[in-house]
């Protein structure tokens, strides 16, 4: 519906005529007044985003390309930062390592917090209670958690180990072996930030009508079974997003290894970004930088586009 | 009772059924103070036991003498004022920008029709798609030496300010919350002789409450748990917030004082989830939803 369509019938004859069109060229000058009146709304923001979003995204492909320090004149090396970077003993490690980290925090940092809402949802006492202090965790700096949990990996008396020796099993390394670290990394991002989740899940439990769940009890249904014929269905298309969305949170994870295990030991906790933070700020390397972006940000956009292809693909068929 | 979930009522009110929901409901309780609020506890009174204490295997569940001497000495040595106010800094100037010129932004495209205005949201909403974090280094170079006029804006709070403004999530809560306000009202404001400004001042923004609430939250809480960017930013160590500077300090600093300055940097954060968690979940749940 055009704008002059709605409002013509109400509009008092007294106003057209102040706003009626002067003679010639009148409508595109107004026409143009319109669009600097939109843009001087929308510059700033605009402005912002052009820098700090769509410009370093450029950035990133560019400097791939070049032998780039700050002060002095980039030059063109063709792929060698790419060659370079893919010779560095550290590159398996941290992609390994942050494929690893990806599919742990989606096995327990996914199947955990489902779980948990699922359970929530039941229970009809204490709801406000069970909400906040899922949530809290998040609350916390990510900073604060990372600290705190380093203090309860300590192998000595922290709490880690002093809560197994007061269960009398035996103790472990934790986030200091090289074993064990990576998991000790996914116990701490899952539990900062399984609150998130759990809310958003909940709040799609909450959308199932009743009268599902009524219908297949009527039919015999088991408990387990509602939960696969009934819950997973219709909430399929939240589970999914959720999934897509964690997988690229945790594909960037940075703050976890680099405060409590600074990518050891040996390399075990060396995450892609982590490397990235290297090349830049340890290394003065900005094109291996930038060729490590630019490989993450193909990876990332090749795997959510295919996923959004595959779960949209799966839509049609219900 | 709204409607009804896995489990009927009437499962629910049968003896067994009641058992087992007391049971499970005994269950969640303890799991979540044991996982959840035990942590948070055992920070909190680590930080009043003596340094002997805190060591020691095995530990106290209850400190034995109550020190307040390491939130005093968190304060005071690790200059945790100054580095908290440059948090308030950098929070509140994000906001600020953030709303103003996201919200003018989102209005434009939602109600002005600006040429291109399609193109423009298609390439904000991209950056939804692209990992942020993995941006950071070209990102860095560019508040460097800002294009065109070869400005810095390294250990300004500028640099942390004005790339927040990018901030593509929060834009779109706003044009979509935006393009459902109904057209006439702005039309008849418009017809009493308000200007765009005016309209959006007066008629847009009382309307739209819920939404910038959800979205000065969101704003507030990126910046303060925010690590990798303002350490990036802010080398200079008089500068930064908190969240830099206790990674900075935790390494020669004594335990019980560095507990002590986790709490007092998660207090501000928490205390305003306690406060608004009505708002803030509920903000959650329908933003997650719909979007």
């Amino acid at each position: 519906m055009t704008r002059t369509a709605t409002r013509s019938p109400v509009e008092p004859t007294a106003v057209r005529q102040v706003q009626a069109p002067p003679p010639a060229g009148g409508r595109g000058r107004r026409r143009l007044i319109d669009q600097a009146r939109a843009y001087a709304f929308l510059i700033g923001g605009l402005i912002c985003f052009a820098l700090f979003s769509w410009y370093p995204a450029i950035r990133a492909v560019v400097i791939a390309f070049q032998k780039y320090t700050p002060g002095s004149s980039p030059e063109w090396v063709g792929t060698a930062n790419f060659t370079q970077v893919w010779h560095d003993p550290e590159f398996a490690a941290a992609w390994r390592n942050t494929l690893v980290f990806t599919l742990l925090a989606l096995l327990i940092g996914f199947a955990v917090p489902f779980v948990l809402a699922l359970v929530l949802n039941e229970l009809r006492h204490w709801k406000a209670f069970f909400r906040i202090v899922v949530y809290l965790p998040v609350m916390i700096p990510p900073v604060v958690t990372a600290l705190l949990w380093k203090w309860f990996y300590d192998p000595g008396a922290g709490l880690a180990n002093e809560t197994l020796r007061f269960l009398h099993l035996p103790t472990s390394n934790w986030s200091n072996g090289t074993d064990t670290a990576l998991i000790s990394l996914v116990i701490v991002a899952t539990w900062a930030n399984l609150g998130g989740t759990v809310l958003i899940y909940l709040a799609a439990l909450q959308s199932i009508p009743g009268e599902l769940y009524e219908a297949a009890e009527l039919d015999g249904a088991s408990l387990l079974q509602r939960v696969r014929y009934v819950t997973i269905p219709q909430t399929r298309f939240v589970i999914l997003m959720l999934m897509l969305l964690q997988i690229i949170a945790t594909m960037q994870v940075f703050t976890e290894p680099f405060v409590i295990t600074g990518g050891g030991p040996e390399s075990a906790t060396v995450t892609v970004l982590y490397l990235i933070y290297k090349y830049a700020f340890l290394y003065n390397d900005f094109g291996g930088a930038c060729a490590l972006s630019v490989m993450l940000l193909v990876l990332l956009g090749v795997f959510s586009a295919v996923y959004l292809r595959l779960t949209r693909s799966g839509e049609d068929d219900l | 009772m709204t409607t009804r979930t896995l489990l009927s009522p009437a499962t629910l009110a049968r003896p067994r059924g009641k058992a087992v929901y007391w049971t499970v409901f005994t269950g969640v309780v303890v799991l979540f103070a044991l996982a959840f609020l035990f942590p948070v506890y055992w920070m909190v009174t680590g930080a009043m036991k003596s340094p002997d204490e805190i060591a020691q295997t095995p530990p106290t569940i209850v400190p034995k003498h109550w020190h307040l001497s390491g939130y005093t000495d968190a304060w005071d040595l690790m200059q945790l004022p100054e580095h908290l106010w440059n948090t308030v800094v950098q929070a509140a100037g994000a906001w600020a920008f953030q709303l103003v010129l996201c919200t003018a932004a989102a209005y434009a495209l939602s109600k002005l029709k600006p040429a291109f205005g399609k193109l423009i949201l298609g390439g904000i909403l991209a950056t939804l798609m692209v990992p942020a974090q993995a941006l950071v280094v070209p990102k860095y170079l560019t508040v460097a030496d800002l294009p065109l006029i070869h400005t810095s804006l390294l250990n300004d709070p500028l640099g942390i300010w004005l790339p927040a403004v990018a901030n593509a999530f929060n834009l779109y809560l706003l044009k979509r919350f935006f393009d459902q306000l109904p057209r006439d009202v702005m039309e008849a404001a418009e017809i009493d002789g308000a200007g765009k400004l005016r309209t959006l001042w007066s008629i847009v923004l009382p309307m739209s409450r819920p939404v910038l609430g959800v979205v000065s939250i969101f704003a507030l809480v990126a910046v303060w748990q925010d690590f990798l960017w303002p350490l990036m930013v802010f080398s200079d160590t008089d500068k930064q917030p908190i969240s830099v500077a206790l990674v900075q300090l935790s390494q020669n600093i004594q335990l019980t004082v560095l507990i002590a300055a986790m709490v007092i940097a998660s207090i501000p954060m928490v205390a305003m989830f306690l406060v608004f968690q009505r708002h803030i979940i509920a903000g959650i749940s329908a933003g997650s939803t719909k979007g």
